[in-house]
């Protein structure tokens, strides 16, 4: 059985001016121990979709369609049931490591908290588990440190601290949103590493999110490309690279600069990022597309099978040929 | 770009005094050495890339260059001019020539002005004997230029977008005709469809306008494709600069080399075969940086020796230059 099975899932958020889609009807499948990278800009919903699915949007956020994880449907669950899913089966790891965690509380508070409300171990054996975890993530020292308030910690060990705690359950699957956006380099280098060999030993599935095309190619097996809340194209994270068959993916591929390549001059993707109160009818990279005639203005293109590949689904009027 | 050298920096010191919170009075103040002896040139329509990780002093160093912040010691020679120990008055006649644009492109424009006056501003200092319609001619010009309709000019930033609040942030910077332009990470708080149109913007503006740019980012593969010549700084101090080609291709400094490493490549199957060399640990307190050498705590290949005596940025001969005993 799939691990997580997402079919039609959509968010929505009422606000003053009327009302958002932030994520239109996405669907896929996670399997145990998988990585799944979900790749978009600012604003294309890559967020709102996993917060949909783990019950923390905002309060004016609504969400349907189903979510199952492993056969049982988590979507708009109560409280205290997600609770349970949450940190057991589900965990996650912010952007920003510093706005996660509580100033106020010892990392040995707030990761002993886990295993204590979860796994009902006293605060002793709840702590020594927690140091055990540091361990596990190359904290150095970490006995003496775990009685450290996070803001003696730097941004990389922060990070760090953040996984151990979202690990302590041992859950299924780790959702990482942007986990490296806020670190240099060389951190992120380390931190991606961490990330590979600790789901060699826990075996969880890994949903990646994040803008960097590079950090994707790195970790991810597969990966769903996202524009204004809904899926542009998806598939092997190898297949992908090599060949893109979705307008809006080639122009992101060539519009960053590569360390292994000479360009004169970058390909840009004309316009500006969609405005999600005024979506167009059609596909909405359409204002942006150089392929772009009055199909796609108005009418949805489908998430379909891309010809020619066994496992690559893309949504777009154009056929491959013209695309080329 | 020309052979004619437009900034010399000598020697560059700037600390900065960190007191203990809560400490008294009389205790003195710890030295924080931000720019601890930075020297470089820069010529006319070059570009200098800067790159090192957060905390390295990439932005203090530049705004050392524009006087924003005291120096401790050394020289910045603008033009044949000596512009450290300059009073306000005297070093506002060199700002129009230098001029800079910041990284949060909406929080760099002051939300309660129409962007014709926040572009229109730097004009009424600097060129105060323009006339009204002279101004407001140089400043649809400008907008022209970096791809914004002139006809939005009564707008607010807030109606803007990241990249297009970028463009006018240039725009700001490029109305009074400078030299330089010392860009502070300009594109990382933007899109990367986004980015790549700013680079070209600012790569274009280059070529047209013959202005040199001094550009700051993390982005390794940014400051590639956009420099000319890169320097590696760590702890403020250098530790190699070259021109960008052969930075990138022979990098001669280990951090250099692991800074390069690390960067993701888009390419499934290089990046996964790529060897990677980690480097362990985090930036050492700046307050308290390691003898000899500030990056042997984290070099791979360090000796006895690069504790003892700190390494001097020494040229290898074609610009390359490399602060490393052991290379």
């Amino acid at each position: 059985m799939t691990l997580l099975q997402v079919r039609d899932l959509t968010v929505n958020f009422d606000t003053a001016d009327g009302t958002v889609t932030a994520v239109d009807n996405i669907s896929f499948d996670l399997g145990r121990g998988e990585t799944l990278g979900v790749v978009g800009e600012s604003g294309s919903g890559k967020s709102q979709l996993v917060f949909g699915i783990t019950g923390l949007l905002a309060a004016n956020g609504r969400v349907t369609g189903s979510a199952r994880l492993e056969g049982q449907e988590i979507l708009n669950l109560p409280d205290h049931k997600m609770n349970r899913i949450r940190m057991e089966k589900i965990a996650m790891i912010f952007q920003d490591p510093m706005t996660s965690l509580n100033p106020y509380l010892r990392v040995s508070d707030q990761m002993a908290e886990v295993l204590q409300h979860h796994r009902g171990l006293s605060k002793r054996a709840a702590i020594t588990e927690s140091v055990r975890m540091l361990d596990a993530v190359r904290i150095p020292e970490a006995k003496a440190r775990v009685t450290m308030y996070p803001h003696e910690f730097s941004g990389g060990m922060r990070q760090r601290v953040m996984i151990a705690m979202s690990l302590l359950c041992q859950p299924d699957i780790l959702i990482a949103d942007e986990p490296t956006t806020a670190l240099d380099v060389t951190v992120q280098a380390q931190i991606m590493r961490l990330l590979a060999d600790l789901q060699a030993d826990f075996g969880m599935a890994i949903i990646l999110i994040t803008h960097d095309l590079g950090v994707v190619a790195g970790s991810c097996v597969d990966t769903l490309v996202m524009y204004g809340g809904q899926v542009m194209e998806k598939g092997t994270t190898e297949g992908l690279f090599a060949r893109p068959t979705h307008p809006y993916t080639m122009g992101l591929l060539k519009a960053v600069p590569r360390l292994d390549r000479e360009t004169a001059q970058l390909e840009t993707i004309p316009g500006n990022p969609p405005n999600m109160m005024d979506m167009p009818a059609g596909c909405p990279f359409v204002p942006r597309c150089e392929f772009a005639d009055e199909r796609c203005w108005n009418e949805r293109p489908e998430l379909k099978r891309a010809e020619g590949f066994k496992t690559r689904t893309r949504a777009c009027h154009r056929s491959l040929e013209e695309l080329a | 770009m020309s052979d004619e050298t437009i900034l010399k920096v000598d020697d560059l010191k700037v600390w900065f005094d960190v007191k203990k919170q809560g400490a008294m009075p009389w205790v003195k103040a710890r030295k924080l050495k931000a720019i601890d002896g930075v020297s470089f040139e820069l010529k006319a329509g070059e570009t200098l890339g800067i790159v090192g990780e957060s905390g390295c002093g990439k932005s203090t160093l530049a705004r050392a260059v524009m006087q924003m912040l005291p120096v401790e010691a050394g020289s910045v020679v603008w033009l044949g001019a000596e512009l450290v120990g300059l009073d306000t008055r005297h070093m506002r006649s060199h700002r129009k020539e230098m001029q800079m644009i910041f990284q949060d492109p909406l929080a760099s424009l002051n939300p309660r002005m129409t962007i014709g006056q926040i572009i229109a501003e730097p004009l009424k200092t600097h060129f105060p004997s323009l006339s009204g319609d002279e101004m407001k001619k140089r400043v649809q010009d400008v907008l022209d230029t970096v791809g914004i309709l002139p006809n939005l000019v009564n707008r607010y930033p807030h109606e803007f977008s990241g990249g297009q609040c970028q463009r006018i942030g240039i725009a700001r910077a490029l109305v009074v005709d400078p030299q330089l332009i010392i860009c502070d990470e300009p594109v990382s708080a933007l899109d990367v469809s986004i980015q790549a149109q700013v680079i070209n913007l600012l790569m274009d503006l280059q070529k047209e306008t013959g202005v040199a740019l001094i550009f700051i980012a993390h982005d390794l593969s940014v400051v590639k494709h956009i420099s000319d010549r890169v320097m590696v700084l760590y702890l403020g101090n250098v530790m190699e600069i070259a021109p960008a080609r052969a930075l990138y291709a022979k990098p001669m400094h280990p951090y250099t080399e692991a800074l390069i490493a690390a960067v993701p490549i888009p390419d499934p199957k290089r990046e996964k075969a790529k060897q990677i060399m980690l480097l362990d640990q985090d930036l050492p307190s700046p307050l308290d940086p390691p003898s000899g050498c500030v990056f042997r705590t984290r070099c791979p290949i360090a000796e006895r020796r690069c504790a003892e005596e700190k390494p001097l940025l020494r040229d290898t001969g074609e610009d390359h230059k490399v602060a490393c005993h052991l290379r």
